[in-house]
């Protein structure tokens, strides 16, 4: 990704203006604004985290530092759909293991990896609070409760 | 003990997040009532109705915001911690999906108390529906008048961390850094988000509010035990015939809880151990659920309350299997911060796993429990004394459990691993 293609809209820019003023201190929409960078830009590049920085009175390495810190944040790039299956507790007595092998399966890679066409990115997360239907998994925005290696087929078939 | 309904009234209404719907239920009353009580009068009635902070920790809610120092003259601040995460814990999830005005509600009397401006919801970042659910419900508030007027409500998304549910590493995240816990003293009633006053309150904590303030403090204290008010939300998951989120009294027992509520157990139906109060809690064997739920019911039992995540297993379920999962959680989840935490979660997370594999030692055991007492109660925050739990319970409660890997390890190690294999993995 070149320098040039890292960068806002006005209207971004007018939004990271907003999010600014909402708090005592400017640097406190940090978080926010770098929701709005991987929306923008897919992942968070070091590119994308001196963007920010500059954005903010904070140095690159304030941000780095924040970035490698969330686990929501991706440093490389991700497939076009992010497919989270917990793998705490509650999910692991429901079968949360098998889930995780069938995807692993279907898909052809491990977890952590993105499939060759850039499709899904595979994670195994920590307890997403939504236990009463588990096993369950995160799909991009949307919780996906009560899985099976059916109900799992047919999510992952619906992800172009 | 079926106790009335007060979060969860509304749940079954298809409707229950609109303003429209908490209005027809006597929303915002519970305000205008609050409007002509003095803060320190509101103060009071929260203190006199023996609720206690329901995220984990168990605090007197009044007592926490009458640590507010009456002198000072900048900002208060008020921060709801949303950032749910402790597993086996879904109740905050239902109240920002379907009852996020009772939320708003309990903000805007909890500010009143404290004479905060601001409010800052932070909510974590896996939770989108919730947050877009909470997002809209604070755009009616602004439309209809309740917000905007000396108070205002600002929703801030974590971004994938359970530290930030600690209310030090929360603030931490709120001011746009990693969210690394803070020490303490200076507590964050004295000096928390920006350098100012802070309440940090749970989400259902505050839900409660106007429920305090509508019907008093003596009724809410009459709904639970001596030292704790009210009812609450208890996650139940796990090997349970009806998992779900099952508002009742703060008194009711743990067997209740699992036989009632969840419906019995299920796997081959017989009770093996039970986690009362999210994982951070310790375990409990089947012979020690006769107790009371609440925070001190649970304390004297030797565990905590904590978030009031049940989570349930049956005879078929191995405990060091479960306490590798626990202590993965805890080893990933570690913010590196404090070097006891940092390192002891890692290696006994690495321990437990090569138990479980069939690689434990002889000394493993005690090594572990070893580790895990030097390393408690020296750390900035509770996270490592909440791994703690988990660790010393498992072990000294099902420990021939362990044993029997352990000892079984002995003998598949001479047919199995090559030895340079077997090193490389140790």
């Amino acid at each position: 990704m070149s320098a040039s293609t890292v960068a806002f809209s006005e209207a971004q820019l007018a939004e990271v203006r907003r999010l600014q003023a909402l708090y005592p201190d400017a640097r406190a929409a940090l978080l926010p604004v770098l929701h709005m960078a991987q929306e923008t830009f897919g992942h968070i590049s070091l590119e994308a985290e001196e963007y920010v920085a500059g954005l903010f009175d904070v140095t690159p390495a304030h941000v780095h530092e924040v970035v490698t810190f969330y686990t929501l944040f991706f440093r490389q790039p991700k497939g076009r759909h992010v497919v989270a299956v917990c793998h705490n507790l509650s999910c692991h007595l429901a079968g949360a293991p098998e889930i995780i092998a069938h995807v692993m399966r279907r898909l052809g890679i491990g977890v952590g990896a993105t499939t060759d066409d850039g499709r899904v990115t595979l994670q195994a997360v920590e307890c997403l609070c939504a236990c009463e239907h588990a096993p369950m998994m995160q799909v991009d925005d949307r919780y996906e409760f009560g899985l099976t290696p059916e109900k799992v087929d047919q999510i992952l078939e619906g992800l172009r | 003990m079926t106790a009335e309904k007060l979060l969860t009234r509304n749940f079954d209404r298809a409707d229950s997040h609109t303003l429209r719907a908490y209005l027809e239920t006597g929303g915002y009353t519970a305000w205008q009532k609050a409007q002509t009580l003095e803060p320190a009068a509101i103060t009071e009635e929260v203190k006199q109705s023996n609720l206690r902070g329901l995220g984990g920790a168990g605090f007197p809610t009044g007592t926490k915001w009458s640590f507010v120092p009456k002198n000072h003259t900048g900002p208060v601040y008020l921060v709801i911690n949303a950032d749910e995460g402790e597993p086996g814990t879904f109740k905050d999830r239902y109240l920002l999906e379907r009852d996020p005005h009772a939320l708003i509600e309990g903000m805007l009397i909890a500010a009143r108390a404290i004479r905060s401006p601001t409010g800052f919801v932070y909510i974590r970042g896996e939770y989108v529906e919730p947050w877009r659910r909470f997002s809209a419900a604070v755009g009616e508030a602004y439309d209809a008048g309740y917000l905007g007027r000396g108070f205002d409500v600002v929703v801030h998304r974590g971004a994938g961390a359970y530290i930030c549910g600690e209310e030090t590493g929360l603030i931490s995240s709120l001011e746009g850094k990693k969210g690394w816990p803070k020490l303490k003293p200076p507590f964050p009633a004295i000096k928390g988000a920006f350098g100012a006053p802070t309440i940090v309150n749970n989400v259902e904590t505050i839900a409660h509010v106007p429920h305090i303030i509508n019907r008093g403090a003596a009724w809410f204290a009459s709904l639970g035990t001596k030292t704790q008010g009210g009812t609450r939300m208890y996650s139940v998951s796990g090997r349970v015939t009806r998992p779900g989120v099952y508002e009742a009294s703060v008194a009711i027992t743990l067997r209740r809880i699992i036989e009632d509520l969840g419906g019995g157990v299920t796997g081959n139906g017989r009770l093996k151990a039970v986690v009362p109060g999210g994982s951070s809690a310790a375990i409990l064997r089947a012979d020690e659920i006769d107790v009371t739920a609440d925070v001190d019911g649970l304390r004297n039992a030797g565990t905590m309350a904590g978030s009031a995540g049940v989570i349930v297993m049956d005879e078929t379920v191995s405990i060091p299997e479960a306490l590798m999962v626990v202590a993965r959680f805890y080893a990933h989840e570690s913010c590196g911060q404090c070097t006891p935490c940092r390192e002891s979660t890692g290696w006994i997370y690495k321990m437990v796993r090569r138990i479980v594999e069939g690689r434990g030692q002889k000394d493993d055991l005690d090594t572990i429990l070893d580790v895990a007492r030097r390393g408690a109660g020296t750390t900035i925050c509770a996270f490592y004394d909440g791994a703690v739990g988990p660790y010393i319970s498992y072990i000294e409660k099902f420990r021939a459990e362990f044993e029997a890997l352990i000892e079984g390890a002995g003998t598949r190690a001479v047919a199995t691993p090559a030895p340079r294999e077997a090193i490389a993995r140790a």
